[in-house]
């Protein structure tokens, strides 16, 4: 991982940057400050006008985004403000996922009180088995160009549609379905550029974890990410999800992608290419740090307990035995994910001594895996599939952990006590890793199963430096 | 305002999940029972031991993790009048104010449980009594004094109808 410094002068025209080049000597450059990163693009056009990173400003809000466990204090928040209507209601939605369906008498009364909010005002809503907001909001809300701001610290997933998309706590959502706007300090942008072909057997996922284990949990707080270069502009849209989804993790606001063809042949499917637009930084847009990522040798990587930057090579965290293996969550459970968890278990019998636990993202998501067979391969694997919702993440059910158990997840978080149970430990990797591990009961390598097919993402990068050179 | 009580010390990233943790999802529409579970993961004996108008300190990173704005919310119901961090989670930080609960940046690395601090949230001073230390904490943006000086989010929108921003 390189870093390229950038030191802003009170004057904001003038910026020099002090870039380490690749042979390690560092260079100064100084550079007019005119162009504007992906966040001061979109928080420019809400505004209509130019901000620039450090400002804080007034904004319209595009897209409210709220679930089971944020809403109820929302909707109180609301109504002390005495806003009885809903600024859009047709672009504020209620998800009921972290508790679907309810366990508990308290829940079910607040899901009860969720439903009577939306037939009053006409939100829009996602109800049990509808899927997990942060899936459901992309699949069906969620523009290039939008702002749209969630009570749920994940709703940063929406970065990978290039949208301006950030959690925030259930007053600041309460006031922006209420008033339409909030205020934002436009943040500084750390530009992280990925280069190289995904090795056999590592995804988005271990790119991610090596990238929050290198810069820190609290490494990116209060700024802007933008990822680019040659391998995100050759991943699928499922793999985008899962890097903006982390972007949090390390402290970012948003973590951004250009929206580029790929964007456009999401929205597409998803019934919605007419909301396409390109939107990229300037050329001469300045971040704060530049950061490099050559992936051709990245190994699969693990988030050990608990924190997610305890990042280690897999390689360093083989013979862990593992009591619980969970496929699910807004990181990784999309269709593309259940694959790869497929491709590895088909056919065979997971570890007695692992009970496997899979949450498919969305209703859509269940949909496709059952017509692509891959539920009743999870079945016949011994694999528990529940509902599609959060499931286990959130440590309220479906898959609470004994004291000492050692869970192996797919999600985005490992703090202690998050599935529930402080005396469990959680451990963080790939869906191809937790299959791996689902079938030997410790932590294994998924090469190990994957010998010749490799996976859509390394395809598609050699297709591009094919194209490359040709250029 | 100038708050007094004595240091409760945590360390660095205490998460909202230790702070509020999910198997207390259900009492999320009943904070004050809630309440009674606050730090719970890092300390299971804080609740009971916390006074009106003490403080906690933490580490860098303080109250990473979800949105959760029960998590500030529940922590001023205990009764602490600041939460002091050389760091703090970007949510964590916008929810403290919203609910209006202090949230200072220091340098926290000296100060430890039982220390009786003395903070005057005007001039930006921190006195620790027993370490004989004086320390200055970072102003926060305008906006955010509003906020807090009317009490929260919710009492800022109701005095003025809309965010102030300056």
């Amino acid at each position: 991982m390189k870093f390229c410094e950038t030191f802003h002068l009170p004057d904001p025209v003038f910026v020099f940057i002090l870039c380490q080049r690749r042979d390690g000597k560092f260079k100064k450059k100084t550079v007019l400050n005119m162009g504007k990163s992906l966040s001061e693009i979109i928080i420019s056009q809400h505004c209509q006008r130019d901000v620039k990173a450090g400002e804080i400003v007034l904004t319209p809000v595009d897209v409210c985004l709220l679930q089971d466990g944020t809403a109820p204090l929302a909707i109180r928040q609301l109504e002390k403000l005495g806003l009885k209507k809903l600024a859009n209601p047709s672009r504020t939605v209620f998800f009921l996922d972290h508790a679907a369906p309810s366990p508990r008498r308290e829940l079910s009364n607040d899901h009860k009180f969720i439903r009577d909010f939306v037939a009053q005002t006409g939100a829009q809503f996602s109800d049990i088995g509808g899927g997990i907001s942060h899936q459901v909001i992309n699949e069906y809300y969620v523009n290039p160009g939008d702002i749209l701001i969630g009570a749920d610290s994940h709703t940063c997933t929406g970065g990978a549609l290039c949208a301006f998309s950030t959690g925030m706590g259930s007053s600041d959502v309460a006031v922006a379905m209420g008033l339409g706007k909030t205020w934002l300090r436009v943040p500084e942008s750390f530009k992280i550029v990925v280069r190289g072909e995904f090795p056999l057997g590592v995804y988005a996922k271990d790119l991610i974890l090596h990238f929050i284990g290198k810069i820190g949990a609290d490494g990116a707080t209060y700024k802007a990410l933008e990822f680019c270069g040659e391998t995100v502009e050759n991943m699928t849209m499922s793999q985008r999800l899962t890097l903006s989804n982390m972007a949090v993790e390390a402290g970012a606001k948003v973590g951004l992608i250009a929206a580029d063809k790929t964007t456009q042949k999401f929205l597409k499917e998803m019934g919605r290419g007419n909301k396409y637009r390109e939107i990229k930084p300037e050329k001469d847009a300045v971040y704060e740090r530049s950061i490099e990522i050559d992936v051709s040798r990245l190994e699969p990587q693990i988030s050990f307990p608990h924190t997610v930057d305890n990042t280690r090579p897999l390689s360093q965290a083989q013979g862990v035995k593992i009591q619980q293996v969970f496929l699910g969550t807004c990181t990784n459970a999309r269709l593309e994910d259940l694959k790869i968890f497929y491709e590895i278990v088909k056919g065979k019998k997971k570890n007695s001594s692992t009970r496997v636990i899979v949450t498919p993202a969305s209703r859509k998501v269940y949909l496709d895996a059952m017509k692509s067979g891959y539920i009743q391969a999870f079945m016949e694997f011994g694999a528990e599939v529940l509902p599609s919702g959060c499931g286990p993440c959130v440590g309220v059910h479906g898959g609470v952990g004994a004291d000492e158990d050692n869970i192996l997840s797919t999600m985005n978080r490992n703090f202690r006590g998050r599935m529930g149970n402080p005396e469990s430990n959680i451990y963080l990797a790939s869906p191809a890793v937790c299959a791996a591990t689902a079938i030997k009961g410790e932590i294994a390598d998924p090469r190990e199963f994957l010998t010749v097919k490799k996976g859509s993402s390394a395809k598609s990068s050699k297709k591009s430096s094919k194209q490359k050179k040709k250029k | 305002m100038t708050p007094k009580g004595s240091a409760w010390k945590f360390g660095d990233n205490i998460s909202t999940d230790l702070i509020a943790p999910g198997r207390y999802f259900h009492l999320r529409s009943n904070l004050p029972e809630m309440a009674k579970h606050v730090m719970e993961d890092a300390d299971p004996s804080f609740a009971s031991k916390v006074n009106k108008g003490d403080f906690i300190v933490g580490g860098s990173n303080f109250g990473l993790g979800s949105s959760r704005e029960h998590a500030p919310t529940i922590i001023k119901l205990a009764g602490v009048s600041a939460v002091l961090a050389k760091s703090f989670a970007r949510i964590f930080y916008r929810n403290s104010i919203n609910v209006g609960l202090p949230v200072l940046i220091c340098d926290t690395d000296k100060i430890q449980t039982g220390d009786e601090l003395e903070i005057d949230l005007v001039k930006g001073i921190i006195l620790d009594r027993i370490r004989n230390l004086k320390l200055t904490f970072a102003p926060l943006p305008k906006v955010m004094i509003n906020i807090l000086n009317d009490g929260g989010l919710v009492a800022h929108i109701q005095k003025h109808g809309d965010f102030k921003l300056s």
